[in-house]
C-alpha cells in the first residue's frame, strides 16, 4: 500500500521524534524521510542520537543515495532535502523556504511527486507554518495525511496550519501516530 | 493521466527545446530541485502551465538569459565552511609554494565570495604575486556581481566570523572599504581574479590548474553530468594538483575515483595522482 513516510517537525521535535522512531521495528517495510528544523551549526547529532535509540537504521541523508525500505533519513542542517522519482536523495543549498532550510514543504512536495499515492505525510509539533503546503500536495496526489493533535503538541501552530491548509485524514496524539505508522504495511 | 505525469511531459518538452535551441543540457540536472525552480519561474512569469514557458524560450533570447539565471542557485558566502579554508591554508598552500606560478579555478563561483576568500588567503600566505584565480560560472548576472565585488554590509558580520575561524591572520576589515550599506572588496584582491563565463555542461578545459574548488555545484547534477564535469576538472589539474568539493560531495563512486587520492576525507580534499 505505502512505500514511504515523510515527517516534518520543528520546535519540540527531539522529544516527538524520540517518541516515534525508536518504536519502529528493525524489519520495518517503509522508508522514512524527516525534516527537523535545526539551528544552522547543528552537526549530525540528531541522526546519531536517534540511531542509538532505535532498532531501525537512522542516518543523515547523503545525496545520490538510494532510499531503502526500513531506513530513516534525516535532512542535514543548511540543505534542503528532496527525493527523486528514482528514489534517490537530493540535497540543495538554496534560499530558505518558509524561513527554513531544510524546509518541510520542499521535502513533502518532492516526495508527493515521487511516491504519489504511496506516501504518508506527517506534521508534528512546531511554531511556524512550514509543511502545510507540502501536506496539501501529498493529499492532492492521493497520499495519506496525518497531523499531530494540536492540543497535545508541544507547539500547536504547525499542526494547526496544516489542518487549515488541507483535508487531513487523521488527527492523532503522538502515541496513536506511532501505533498507526507501525500498522502500515508495504503491500 | 495524473497532473504530475503531464507536468513531467511538459518539463521534458521544455528541456528538449532548451537543448536544441540554446545548447544547454539541463537533462543532466537532478530533477526534483530543477522542477522546483521551473515552477517558481513559471509562477513569477504569471503563467499557470510549464508548457507556456516554451514559446519564450524559443523566440526570445532575453527571456532565455533570464531563465538561465533563475535555474542557477547562487547562495554562497565568504569562507563558507571555514575549517575547509583553514585546511587549504595549512595543508595545501605549503605544497603549492614551490610552483613558479599557481592557477586556482573556482568552478561555479556564483557571486564571487569564494574566490575573494581565496585571494585573501593567498595574500596572507605570501603567494598572491605568483597566483592567478579563475572564477567561472554560467550565470552572467552572478558574474557581474562578482566582478563588482560589492556586498551588502549585513553579511559582513558572518563573513568576519568565518574569516577568523578560517585562520585569518589580520582583520577582515583590511580587505574591504565600507560605503553606505555595502562593502567593496579591495582592488588588490580583485586584480588577481579573472571572472569568466564557463558552462560546465559543455565548455572545454581552459587552463592548467593547481587547485580547483568546485563546491556545492555537483549536488545539482545527476551522476552522468557529475562524471563529465569531474573528468573535465581532472584534465585541467596538473599531476598532484588539488580538488576541493562541497561539504556533502564526494568522488566515491565517480569515474575519476581512482585518478585521485583522498587527501582529507572530512574536508573533501582530493589530490590527483601522478601520471593519470
Ligand atoms: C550554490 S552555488 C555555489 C557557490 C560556491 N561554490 C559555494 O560553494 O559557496 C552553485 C553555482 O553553480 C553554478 N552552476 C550550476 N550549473 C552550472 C554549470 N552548468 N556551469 C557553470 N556553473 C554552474 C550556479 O550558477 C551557481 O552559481
Amino acid at each position: 500500500m505505502y512505500e514511504a513516510i515523510v515527517i516534518g517537525v520543528s520546535a519540540g521535535g527531539l522529544a516527538a521524534l524520540t517518541a516515534i522512531i525508536p518504536e519502529l521495528p528493525g524489519n520495518y517495510q517503509l522508508s522514512v524521510l524527516i525534516v527537523q528544523h535545526q539551528v544552522a551549526d547543528a552537526s549530525d547529532f540528531l541522526s546519531e542520537y536517534l540511531n542509538e535509540k532505535s532498532s531501525i537504521t537512522v542516518q543523515e541523508a547523503i545525496p545520490g543515495e538510494k532510499v531503502l525500505p526500513g531506513n530513516v533519513y534525516i535532512g542535514p542542517p543548511n540543505y534542503h532535502l528532496l527525493v527523486e522519482k528514482n528514489r534517490r536523495i537530493s540535497l540543495s543549498v538554496d534560499s530558505k523556504v518558509n524561513y527554513s532550510i531544510p524546509s518541510i514543504d520542499v521535502l513533502f512536495e518532492s516526495a508527493a511527486d515521487a511516491y504519489q499515492k504511496k506516501l504518508v505525510g506527517v506534521i508534528l509539533t512546531g511554531a511556524n507554518s512550514d509543511g502545510s503546503q507540502g501536506l496539501k500536495k501529498i493529499k492532492k496526489a492521493g497520499g495519506l495525511t496525518i497531523v499531530q493533535d494540536p492540543v497535545t503538541a508541544e507547539m500547536p501552530e504547525m499542526p494547526k496550519a496544516a489542518i487549515n491548509a488541507t483535508t487531513v485524514d487523521h488527527i492523532l496524539t503522538l502515541r496513536k501516530i506511532t501505533q498507526f505508522l507501525k500498522s502500515l504495511s508495504h503491500e | 493521466m495524473e497532473d504530475n505525469e503531464i507536468e513531467d511531459i511538459e518539463i521534458d518538452c521544455l528541456l528538449e527545446a532548451i537543448s536544441r535551441c540554446h545548447g544547454y543540457e539541463f537533462r543532466g540536472y537532478a530533477r526534483a530541485s530543477l522542477k522546483r525552480r521551473i515552477l517558481n519561474r513559471m509562477t513569477q512569469q504569471g503563467l499557470t502551465r510549464i508548457s507556456e514557458m516554451i514559446p519564450n524560450i524559443l523566440y526570445d533570447n532575453e527571456s532565455f538569459d533570464h531563465f538561465l539565471t533563475d535555474m542557477s542557485i547562487s547562495v554562497t558566502e565568504m569562507f563558507r565552511d571555514p575549517i575547509v579554508f583553514k585546511s587549504i591554508r595549512e595543508a595545501i598552500i605549503p605544497k603549492l609554494k614551490s610552483y613558479p606560478r599557481i592557477n586556482v579555478w573556482h568552478a561555479g563561483c556564483a557571486t564571487g565570495e569564494e574566490p575573494y576568500s581565496m585571494a585573501i588567503l593567498l595574500a596572507e600566505e605570501g603567494i598572491i604575486s605568483k597566483a592567478r584565480i579563475y572564477a567561472t560560472d554560467f550565470n552572467n548576472k552572478s558574474l557581474a556581481k562578482a566582478e563588482k565585488g560589492v556586498y551588502p554590509i549585513d553579511g559582513i558580520q558572518k563573513f568576519t566570523r568565518n574569516y577568523i575561524k578560517a585562520g585569518g591572520k589580520k582583520s577582515f576589515a583590511d580587505y574591504y572599504s565600507a560605503k553606505y550599506n555595502s562593502a567593496k572588496m579591495k582592488e588588490s584582491l580583485k586584480n588577481v581574479i579573472t571572472f569568466a563565463n564557463h558552462n560546465l555542461m559543455g565548455d572545454k578545459v581552459f587552463a592548467e590548474t593547481h587547485l580547483v574548488l568546485c563546491r556545492n555545484v555537483l549536488i545539482y547534477f545527476k551522476q552522468s553530468l557529475q562524471n563529465q564535469v569531474l573528468a573535465l576538472i581532472r584534465d585541467s589539474l596538473v599531476n598532484r594538483g588539488f580538488l576541493v568539493l562541497g561539504d556533502k560531495e564526494t568522488l566515491q563512486f565517480s569515474i575519476v575515483e581512482n585518478d585521485f587520492e583522498v587527501f582529507d576525507k572530512k574536508m573533501r580534499i582530493y589530490r590527483k595522482k601522478r601520471n593519470v
